[in-house]
């Protein structure tokens, strides 16, 4: 799964409709209208770009029962949540998903079970229909084979064509997800051309952001900027294209632009994350953060985390903020960006995001597209998601990938 | 956007969107694969007037004797139209 595919860029995506005929946009939102379930860190993929904690082996053994989950969608519901995000890791990889696709529709959820198709047979999808679970987002790697089970570092290309079948077999809306990264962006016309074959009603073309393990990897996984305007350009024009119906999403890397993301669209805004273990988190890589004592549904309901607890007040508002951002004309636009990206790359989470070319930081973003550039950088090996690696970060080894930053991605 | 609404249209949410009122909320919303759209006031009056039965004509006329105090309402419901099919959340029936 991708920070980008279940953050920003589905914000996105909320429109608001501001029109002359009595309807009016409101200007603040104090709900969590998207729940994402990260209901397993398990996962049967390696992808080098996942954005899960490198550390997420400690999380593999006390993930929340089918109970725990179907109250904190009932709770989350309360408090106003409509989207409902099934993710994780690998969801499948749990036997109750069908419970708590048939708990979501029951409370009128808007369900999405975002998955990379291995484990979903005809029983289980049939299942999900029939539960009334609404739609099923695929994550696809690449048109070639070779770069599909390199990047995942398994071999599930073929799996992935017959999954995607299954899925417009069943009704569904083919949504599917491509993180794109230096491997796979010179495709990008073909990862089109793909999409179209397979009957694709929505494409997000995620680029990799740097979080967990793609932080790891930055320097092997980013592309260059020529790369990315190209990709961007070729995205354009095939959106130009009447005969192409697809709805493109192109989530913009934030590395090549001089201004920050509004992460998650405002911190405690509008999502809410409950991870595997019952953290309740107002953005995935939330954890990273120093001195923050992140509620869990386990100790405390959700109403507390997202009214009450400090960690989900600590950033809403403005009033936190430094200089540059504090005086910032812009500062509305995008909240100083991400916290996490900030205190990652800084050493400092009140800062503002390095990307913006104010921040006295954003040589650390310039010296990290250079080290892509450097031969030695990128000749280091990628290291995938699995849990020997994540065992091995968790106990300092790796230390060489990580000493750069400051807590573990 | 081009004006192509005819009072004798009838329209329908499009497939894989589901229209509900939402209590938390107090306004009516459209859901679909990847986003929402929260609609206020008259904008959620039409869309729930639609059943792939009845035609804009006679959502205009519904609409006018249920908020007769309401001016100029009925180019308001044709620019909802508009809006809603050129975002997709509506298709021809």
């Amino acid at each position: 799964m991708t920070q980008a595919s279940l953050g920003e860029s589905v914000v996105q995506k909320i429109v608001h409709v501001q029109q002359n005929n009595g309807v009016s946009a409101s200007a603040t939102h104090t709900q969590p209208l998207w729940l994402l379930a990260e209901v397993t860190y398990r996962c049967p993929l390696h992808c080098a770009f996942c954005y899960n904690p490198t550390d997420y082996d400690k999380h593999t053994q006390n993930e929340l029962t089918t109970e725990q989950w179907i109250q904190a969608l009932r709770d989350a519901r309360k408090l106003g949540a409509i989207q409902l995000g099934i993710s994780g890791g690998e969801p499948l990889l749990r036997d109750d998903i069908e419970d708590i696709v048939i708990e979501a529709k029951k409370l009128g959820y808007y369900s999405n079970l975002i998955t990379s198709g291995v484990g979903l047979t005809e029983k289980r999808i049939q299942a999900f229909k029939e539960g009334g679970l609404d739609h099923i987002q695929l994550s696809m790697h690449d048109i070639t084979e070779e770069i599909n089970n390199f990047i995942t570092n398994t071999k599930t290309f073929e799996l992935k064509k017959k999954v995607a079948a299954m899925i417009k077999n069943h009704g569904y809306p083919m949504v599917l997800n491509v993180v794109i990264h230096r491997y796979n962006i010179g495709h990008m016309r073909e990862i089109l051309e793909m999409a179209e074959a397979l009957g694709a009603d929505y494409i997000e073309l995620a680029n990799t952001q740097y979080y967990g393990w793609s932080l790891v990897n930055r320097s092997q996984l980013m592309p260059t900027k020529e790369q990315v305007d190209e990709a961007e350009a070729i995205t354009n024009e095939f959106r130009a294209n009447p005969n192409n119906k697809m709805k493109i999403f192109f989530v913009v890397p934030d590395y090549f632009s001089d201004r920050p993301k509004k992460c998650m669209n405002g911190w405690g805004e509008v999502f809410m994350i409950v991870t595997a273990n019952g953290d309740v988190l107002p953005c995935h890589s939330a954890r990273s953060l120093p001195n923050m004592q992140f509620p869990n549904v386990r100790d405390s309901g959700l109403e507390y985390a997202w009214k009450e607890s400090p960690a989900f007040n600590k950033y809403r508002g403005d009033s936190w903020m430094k200089e540059p951002c504090r005086s910032c004309s812009e500062k509305e636009n995008d909240l100083g960006g991400c916290r996490c990206q900030a205190f990652l790359l800084s050493g400092d989470a009140d800062v503002a995001d390095p990307v913006c070319s104010k921040s006295p930081f954003r040589h650390l973003i310039d010296q990290a597209i250079e080290d892509s550039k450097n031969p030695v950088m990128v000749a280091k090996p990628i290291v995938f998601r699995n849990d020997k690696n994540s065992k091995k970060i968790i106990a300092g080894e790796f230390n060489d990938r990580v000493e750069s930053f400051h807590s573990l991605p | 956007m081009t004006n192509n609404i005819l009072q004798t249209d009838i329209y329908a949410l499009a497939p894989h969107h589901r229209f509900q009122w939402e209590e938390a909320q107090q306004n009516y919303v459209i859901l679909f694969p990847e986003g929402m759209v929260k609609l206020h006031g008259g904008a959620g009056e039409v869309i729930k007037r639609l059943d792939g039965k009845v035609s804009v004509g006679d959502v205009v006329v519904n609409l006018k004797a249920t908020f007769p105090d309401a001016a100029n309402i009925e180019a308001d419901i044709i620019g909802m139209f508009e809006l809603a099919v050129s975002k997709g959340w509506l298709r021809k029936v």
